[in-house]
C-alpha cells in the first residue's frame, strides 16, 4: 500500500504512536489490561453483561444514573490521585542535579491530565450524580423531567472519559496545563494530539454536563411535590438548582472557546494565534469566563450537602434558611463578575485590576454567611458525631483557611507575588479537597444508607476521614510555604537543596491521603459484607428531615407510590411530628419512563468520531457523523417511550416497606 | 401538579399524601426545557459575538467588510430567512387547527426558504474563500466565519429536523408529541432568526458603514 | 527563593517596614514557617516590601473573624455534642434578625476595609506607574530616570537588552542597587512570566504585546528571577541570577559586557529563539536599538512585514499575515503532511540537555550561540 493510502486510512496514527518505549505506561497498561480482563472475565463467568446493561447501562431512572456518575467519579478518580502520586513523587526526588524519574514529556502531562481529570471527570460527576440521586427524592418526584436525557448525558461524560484514558495508551495527552492555554495549546506548539485529545474529551463530556444542567434545572421548577414553593425546597435543591443555572450559563461558554480553538487547530483560523490579528490573551479571558462559575459549580453542592448534614445531626432546623437561599444566589451572579482575578499579571490598569480584585472580596461575605449560618445550626442542637457530620465540622475548619488564603489572593498586589505560585496551588486545593470533595464524602456517608438499604462501616470510615485530614494537611501547607518561598507551580526538577523537605512532607502527606482512599475502599467493602448487620430499615437512619427520607430504602423504582404533600420546610421532619400516616392502601399502576439503549449508542459513536478527529482519520470521522445524526434521528421515530408499574407490583413493593417498617418497630 | 389535596379547609388535619392522584402527561417540562437549551445555545452565539467585536478591525493585512460584503445579497438572503419564520408561524396555526395537509405545505416552504438561505450563504462563502478571504487570512474573517457558518449551521441541523418532522407529522399525524415537537422547532426556527437580526446588523450593517 | 537568596551581602536593613509591621509579619508568618527562608514575606526590593505588606494587612484583618469561627466551631461542636445533655436544646430555633445582621455585616465590615486597602495598594503598586519612591521616605527625584531594561522570554530563557548601554545578556540580570528599574517586556512565542519575587511582583510576557514592571532592589546581592507562567518542556530551567551592585560594580560590569565580541543583531536573534534549556549566560557587546520593537511586532523573520502597517483600522494587538511556515489547519494538509510535524512523537531516550546543562535540549536544535566569556557579574557578586 502506498504511503498515502495509508495514512488516508489511518491518519497520523502510527505504531509510533503507541508509547513502547515508556516503562511506566506499559506497566500501567499491563496492569490494567490484567485488571479489565478479570473484570470482564468475571461479568462474562457469572453472566452479568444482561443484567448491567438491562438494568444500569439502558436505565434512564435518575437513582442509577446517579450511582453511575459516582462510580465514574471514584474510578477516575484513583486514575487522577496515581498522576498526583506521580508529581508528588518526581518533586520529592529531583534535586542536586537529578532530574527525577519521569522526562518533562511525560511530566507535562501527568500534571495536565491530572488537573483535566480531577476537575472534569473526577468532581463534576461526583457532583452531578449526587444532584441525580439526590434532588428528585428531595422534591418529591418520580423522575427527572427527561429521563432519556439523563441516561445520554451521563453516557456523553463516560465518553469523555474514555478518550482522556485513552491518551494514557495511545499517542499522549497536552502538555499544556489543565486550562490549555494559548498559544501554547495552538498547532504551532503544541502540534501533536495532545491537545486535540483535550479538545475533544472536554467537548464530548461537555454537551452531557449542559444537557444534565437543563434536565436538572428543569426538573426542580416543573417536578416539586404539590405545595412545595421554592422558598420551601430543601436547601441541598436550591443549592442544586443554582449550580444548575451556573452549569447552563457557562458550559456553552467553554464550548464556543474549545471550538474556537479547535477552528485554529483543524482549519488554520487566527482567534488565538500569535500571528494573523489573533490574540491568545482572548482565549485566557474566555476560558476563565466559563472557569470561574465552573469554580462554584463544583462547591456550591458541596454547601448544600453540609447544610443538611448540619441541620440534620444538629437535629435542628438550618439557621438563616432565608438568607442561606440568597447567598446562594449571590454568589451565584457574582461568580460572572471576578474572572479577571486569575490574571491579574496580565497587565491591566489598576482599576480594572482592583474592582475584581474587590468583586472577588465581596463573595466571601455571602459564603462567610454561609458559615455562621451552619455555625449557629450547631449551636442549641444535640449534635450526633456520625461520620457526615465529622466531615462536616474538618470542612468548617479546612474551608475557612482557603478563604482566607482566596481573599489574600485577591489583593492584585499580593497576587503578583502569589500567581501561579506553590501558594496558589495549596490554596486551591485548600477549598477543592477541603470544600468539594469533604462536601461529597459528606454526602456519600450521608446518602448510602438511602441508595443500598445500609449504613457506611464506621470504623474505616473514621480512619478514612483521620487520614485525609490529617494528609491533606501534611501535604499542603508545605505547599503554602513554598509557595512563600517563591517557587511556582509545574517545575519539575529544581536546583536549590533547601527545598526538598518541604516536598518530601508534602509526599508523605500524598501518602497519608493514599492510605485514607485505601480506608475509604475498605470501608466500602468491609460495608458490603456485613450489610445485614448494618442494615436499615426504616428509609429514615439519621432521624432526617427531607423528603428522600420519606420512602423506603432503596427507593423504589417510582420513588414514591403516592406524590407527598408539602406544607413546610423540612417536609419529613413535619409529617413525623405531625405524625402523618403512611397509606397502605389505595395503590395505582404508575407511569414510568422506559430504558433505551440509545444512549450508549450516541455516546459510543461521539468516542468514534472524536477519536477520528483527533488522528485525522476524515472518513471515520464523517461515518462516524452522519451515524450520530442517523442515530438521533432514528430515536425520534420511537414513540413508545413509557409503560405502567401495575398496580400490584407497587403493591407488592409498598407491602413490604409495610412490613420492613413493623420490623424495625417503626 | 394537582394542589386539590392540599389542606382543607374547615377543621380537617393536612393530607401529606397526594392520594387521588392524576397521571401527568408527558412532555409537561419539554418546552421549559428547550427554552433552557435555547437560552445556553444562545450564550455561544454571545461569545462568537464578543469574538467578532474583539477581532472586527483585525484585518492582518487582508481586505475588511467594505472590500468584501455584498449588502444587497445579503439583503435577499434576510428576506428568506425572514420569510421562512412567517411560513413557519403559518404552519404552526395550521397546526393547532389539526389540519395537517396545510402543516406539511408551509413546513415544506419554510424548508425551501432555509435551504435558499443557505445556499446564498454558501455561494457567498465559496466566493470569499475564491477571492482569498478565507477564514484563515485574518481574524476577523475567522470570528465572521465562524459566527455566521455557526448560525448556518443551525440552520442546516434546523432544515434536517424539519424534514424529519415532515415524515412523522406525515406518519403519525398532528398528535400530541408531534405537535410539541413543532412548538420546540418554532422557538428554535425563531431564535434562528433574532440571531441572524443580529448577525445582519452587527456584522454586515455595521461592518459596512465602519 | 533559596538559601543563596539570604540577604548574606546586605549593606542595609530591609526598608518599608514600621515595627509593628514587622512584628507582625513575624508572628502571622514566620513563626509557622519557622526558620525557612520565605522571600515574597522577606524581599530585597521596596515594590515587594509593599506587596508583602499588603499580605500581612490582609491576613491581620482576616483573622480577625477567622480566628472566632475557628475557635466557634471547636466550642459549639463540643459543648453541643449529643451526650452533653445539659446544654440547651432548641431544636426549632432557627432565625435571630440580630445574628443575622451580624454574619452579614460583621465580613461586609472586613471587606470593605480590605478592599479600600485594594484600591489604593493596588494604584501605587501599578506596575505599570513609575516609582514614586525607592524606600520609605526616599522618594525618587525628577530627574532621575529608571535603568530601561528590555526583556524578552524566549524559549526557554530570558534576553535583557539595555538600550542606553548598548548591551544584552541572556539568562543574567545586573542591576545597580537603588535604582528603579523599568521593564519593557515582550516574548517570542508563548506567553511567560517575568518573576524576581525579591524585587517585586510577576508580570506576564506576551508575544506581541508589551508589558511594562517596574521594580527596585535596595540590596547588594545575588537573588533568584525565574518564569512564572508555565511555557513548556524547558519551562523548570527558565531561571536566572539577578545581581544587585553598587552603581560603579554596574558601570563596570556594563563596560566588561561592552568588550563582548558577541553581537545581539536580528541573525543572531533568531538563532537564540530557537528551542534551548539551561543556557548558562551570554553577553552581547554591540546590538541592534531597533531590534525591540521588532521583536514586539513580530517581524523578526524574513519576509515578514511589521504589525505597524497592517491594520486598516488601525494598530490591533498581533496584527500581521501569516507566515509561510507557520502550520496550516488540521483539514487542509494532505495526506503526506499527517504525523509529519517534528513534535509529534515523543523523544526517546535521554534528553542531550538532561545531564549536560548548556549544551544542547530535549527533542529542539541546540542552541548555537556558544557561551563564550562568562559575564564578569556574576563573579563580583
Amino acid at each position: 500500500m502506498s504511503d498515502d493510502l495509508i495514512k488516508t486510512i489511518f491518519g497520523r496514527l502510527t505504531l509510533e504512536s503507541f508509547p513502547i518505549h515508556e516503562p511506566i505506561l506499559v506497566g500501567t497498561f499491563i496492569m490494567v489490561a490484567i485488571g479489565g480482563a478479570a473484570v470482564l472475565g468475571a461479568l462474562t463467568y457469572f453472566k452479568l453483561w444482561g443484567y448491567l446493561w438491562k438494568e444500569w447501562f439502558t436505565s434512564v431512572d435518575h437513582k442509577k444514573i446517579g450511582i453511575m456518575y459516582i462510580v465514574l467519579a471514584l474510578v477516575m478518580f484513583l486514575r487522577g490521585f496515581a498522576d498526583a502520586l506521580m508529581m508528588r513523587a518526581q518533586q520529592a526526588v529531583a534535586f542536586n542535579g537529578s532530574d527525577g524519574f519521569l522526562p518533562a514529556h511525560h511530566y507535562d502531562q501527568v500534571f495536565t491530565a491530572h488537573g483535566v481529570i480531577m476537575m472534569f471527570f473526577v468532581a463534576m460527576p461526583f457532583v452531578t450524580g449526587l444532584m441525580n440521586y439526590v434532588v428528585p427524592l428531595q422534591i418529591g418526584a418520580r423522575d427527572v423531567s427527561f429521563p432519556f436525557l439523563n441516561n445520554f448525558s451521563f453516557w456523553m461524560t463516560v465518553s469523555g472519559a474514555v478518550t482522556v484514558m485513552m491518551s494514557l495508551f495511545v499517542g499522549e495527552f497536552a502538555r499544556t496545563g489543565w486550562l490549555a492555554m494559548a498559544p501554547l495549546s495552538g498547532l504551532d506548539y503544541s502540534p501533536d494530539v495532545g491537545v486535540d485529545y483535550y479538545i475533544w474529551a472536554l467537548q464530548i463530556a461537555g454537551v452531557g454536563t449542559l444537557l444534565s444542567g437543563v434536565n436538572l434545572l428543569a426538573t426542580i421548577i416543573k417536578m416539586r411535590a404539590p405545595g412545595m414553593s421554592l422558598m420551601q425546597m430543601p436547601i441541598f435543591t436550591w443549592s442544586a438548582l443554582v449550580t444548575n443555572v451556573l452549569i447552563v450559563a457557562a458550559f456553552p461558554v467553554l464550548t464556543a472557546v474549545l471550538a474556537m480553538l479547535s477552528l485554529d487547530r483543524y482549519v488554520g483560523t487566527n482567534f488565538f494565534t500569535n500571528t494573523g490579528g489573533g490574540n491568545p490573551m482572548m482565549y485566557v479571558n474566555m476560558i476563565w469566563i466559563w472557569g470561574h462559575p465552573e469554580v462554584y459549580i463544583l462547591i456550591l453542592p458541596a454547601f448544600g450537602v453540609f447544610s443538611e448534614v448540619v441541620s440534620t445531626f444538629s437535629g435542628k432546623r438550618l439557621f438563616g434558611y432565608t438568607s442561606m437561599v440568597y447567598a446562594l444566589i449571590v454568589i451565584c451572579i457574582l461568580s460572572y463578575l471576578v474572572w479577571l482575578h486569575h490574571f491579574f499579571t496580565m497587565g491591566s490598569g489598576a482599576s480594572v485590576n482592583s474592582f475584581f480584585g474587590i468583586t472577588t472580596m465581596i463573595i466571601s461575605i455571602p459564603t462567610g454567611a454561609k458559615i455562621f449560618n451552619w455555625l449557629f445550626t450547631m449551636y442549641r442542637g444535640r449534635i450526633r458525631f456520625e461520620l457526615p457530620m465529622m466531615w462536616a465540622v474538618a470542612f468548617m475548619l479546612t474551608f475557612v483557611v482557603g478563604g482566607m488564603t482566596g481573599v489574600m489572593l485577591a489583593v492584585p498586589p499580593a497576587d503578583f507575588q502569589f500567581h501561579n505560585s506553590l501558594f496558589l496551588i495549596a490554596h486551591f486545593h485548600n477549598v477543592i479537597i477541603g470544600g468539594v470533595l469533604f462536601g461529597m464524602f459528606a454526602g456519600v456517608n450521608y446518602w448510602w444508607p438511602k441508595a443500598f438499604g445500609f449504613k457506611l462501616d464506621k470504623f474505616w470510615g473514621t480512619i478514612s476521614f483521620w487520614c485525609w485530614v490529617v494528609g491533606f494537611w501534611v501535604a499542603f501547607t508545605p505547599l503554602y510555604v513554598l509557595g512563600l518561598m517563591g517557587v511556582t507551580r509545574r517545575l519539575r526538577a529544581f536546583e536549590d537543596p533547601s527545598l526538598q523537605i518541604w516536598f518530601v512532607i508534602a509526599a508523605i502527606g500524598a501518602l497519608i491521603i493514599a492510605a485514607g482512599i485505601g480506608a475509604m475502599l475498605m470501608q466500602f467493602y468491609v460495608s458490603i459484607r456485613d450489610r445485614e448487620k448494618l442494615r436499615d430499615f426504616t428509609g429514615d437512619p439519621w432521624n432526617g428531615r427531607t423528603l428522600e427520607w420519606a420512602t423506603s430504602s432503596p427507593p423504589p423504582a417510582y420513588n414514591f407510590a403516592f406524590s407527598p404533600v408539602v406544607h413546610d420546610l423540612d417536609a419529613w421532619h413535619d409529617m413525623k411530628s405531625k405524625k402523618a400516616e403512611r397509606p397502605t392502601t389505595g395503590f395505582r399502576a404508575i407511569h414510568m419512563p422506559k430504558n433505551t439503549g440509545a444512549g450508549v449508542i450516541l455516546a459510543g459513536l461521539s468516542t468514534v468520531f472524536g477519536v477520528a478527529m483527533i488522528w485525522y482519520i476524515w472518513w471515520l470521522a464523517a461515518v462516524a457523523f452522519v451515524a450520530l445524526i442517523a442515530t438521533a434521528i432514528g430515536h425520534t421515530f420511537n414513540y413508545d417511550r413509557d409503560f405502567h408499574i401495575p398496580a400490584e407490583d407497587v403493591v407488592n413493593s409498598e407491602d413490604a416497606r409495610t412490613r420492613a417498617l413493623q420490623q424495625a418497630g417503626v | 401538579m394537582s394542589t386539590t389535596t392540599q389542606t382543607a379547609p374547615g377543621t380537617e388535619a393536612p393530607s401529606y399524601y397526594d392520594l387521588d392522584e392524576h397521571e401527568h402527561p408527558p412532555g409537561a417540562s419539554t418546552m421549559l426545557g428547550f427554552w433552557l437549551y435555547l437560552m445556553s445555545d444562545c450564550l455561544i452565539f454571545a461569545m462568537l459575538f464578543a469574538a467578532y467585536g474583539v477581532y472586527g478591525g483585525s484585518y492582518a493585512g487582508g481586505p475588511g467588510p467594505k472590500e468584501l460584503f455584498e449588502l444587497p445579497l445579503v439583503a435577499v438572503n434576510t428576506t428568506a430567512l425572514l420569510l421562512s419564520s412567517i411560513t413557519y408561524g403559518f404552519a404552526m396555526i395550521n397546526a393547532d387547527e389539526q389540519n395537517k395537509a396545510a402543516t406539511l405545505r408551509w413546513l415544506a416552504i419554510t424548508g425551501v426558504f432555509g435551504a435558499a438561505f443557505l445556499s446564498i450563504e454558501l455561494y457567498e462563502f465559496s466566493n470569499l474563500i475564491h477571492e482569498g478571504a478565507g477564514p484563515w487570512r485574518s481574524a476577523f474573517l475567522s470570528s465572521f466565519f465562524t459566527l455566521v457558518g455557526t448560525h448556518g449551521l443551525h440552520v442546516t441541523f434546523g432544515i434536517i429536523w424539519l424534514v424529519t418532522l415532515m415524515v412523522q407529522v406525515a406518519r403519525r399525524g398532528l398528535e400530541p408529541a408531534n405537535l410539541r415537537r413543532l412548538q420546540c422547532l418554532s422557538l428554535f426556527w425563531h431564535f434562528l432568526d433574532v440571531i441572524w437580526i443580529g448577525v445582519f446588523t452587527f456584522v454586515y450593517l455595521l461592518g459596512v458603514l465602519r | 527563593m533559596t538559601r543563596r537568596l539570604a540577604p548574606r551581602h546586605a549593606t542595609r536593613p530591609a526598608p518599608g517596614r514600621t515595627p509593628f509591621v514587622r512584628h507582625l509579619a513575624a508572628a502571622a508568618a514566620l513563626a509557622v514557617l519557622g526558620g525557612c527562608n520565605t522571600v515574597v514575606m522577606r524581599p530585597a526590593g521596596d515594590v515587594a516590601v509593599q506587596e508583602s505588606n499588603l499580605i500581612v494587612w490582609s491576613v491581620v484583618l482576616m483573622l480577625l473573624i477567622i480566628v472566632p469561627v475557628m475557635a466557634l466551631v471547636v466550642v459549639f461542636a463540643w459543648r453541643y455534642r449529643a451526650t452533653n445533655t445539659e446544654a440547651s436544646y432548641e431544636p426549632d430555633w432557627d432565625h435571630s434578625t440580630g445574628l443575622e445582621l451580624v454574619i452579614w455585616a460583621g465580613p461586609l465590615l472586613i471587606v470593605i476595609a480590605l478592599g479600600a486597602l485594594t484600591w489604593v495598594g493596588t494604584h501605587t503598586l501599578d506596575p505599570y506607574r513609575p516609582l514614586a519612591r525607592t524606600a520609605p521616605g526616599k522618594p525618587v527625584a525628577a530627574n532621575v530616570k529608571p535603568l530601561e531594561v528590555q526583556v524578552v522570554s524566549l524559549d526557554w530563557k530570558w534576553l535583557f537588552i539595555y538600550p542606553e548601554q548598548g548591551v544584552a545578556t541572556v539568562n543574567e540580570l545586573v542591576v545597580p542597587v537603588d535604582r528603579p528599574v523599568k521593564f519593557t517586556m515582550t516574548s517570542s512565542s508563548v506567553m511567560n512570566a517575568l518573576w524576581v519575587p525579591a524585587m517585586a511582583g510577576m508580570i506576564y510576557t506576551m508575544p506581541g504585546m508589551e508589558t511594562v514592571l517596574h521594580g527596585v532592589l535596595n540590596r547588594t546581592g545575588k537573588f533568584e528571577g525565574r518564569s512564572g507562567n508555565y511555557s513548556g518542556a524547558g519551562f523548570s530551567h527558565m531561571t536566572f541570577w539577578t545581581h544587585s551592585v553598587t552603581p560603579a560594580r554596574f558601570d563596570q560590569w556594563v563596560a566588561g559586557v561592552k568588550r563582548n565580541r558577541w553581537q545581539l543583531d536580528n541573525a543572531t536573534y533568531l538563532k537564540l529563539a530557537r528551542p534551548s534549556e539551561k543556557v548558562r549566560p551570554i553577553g552581547f557587546g554591540t546590538i541592534d536599538p531597533a531590534l525591540f520593537k521588532r521583536v514586539v511586532a513580530m517581524c523578526t523573520k524574513p519576509g515578514t512585514s511589521c504589525m505597524e502597517n497592517m491594520s486598516h483600522a488601525g494598530p490591533a494587538v498581533n496584527d500581521r499575515p501569516q507566515r509561510t511556515d507557520e502550520p496550516e489547519g488540521a483539514l487542509t494538509r494532505d495526506p503526506s503532511q499527517k504525523g509529519e510535524s517534528p513534535h509529534s512523537t515523543a523523544p526517546q531516550g535521554k534528553a542531550p540537555g538532561a545531564t549536560d546543562p548548556g549544551a544542547g535540549n530535549r527533542d529542539m536544535t541546540m542552541l548555537d550561540i556558544p557561551a563564550l566569556r562568562r559575564v564578569n557579574a556574576s563573579k563580583e557578586a
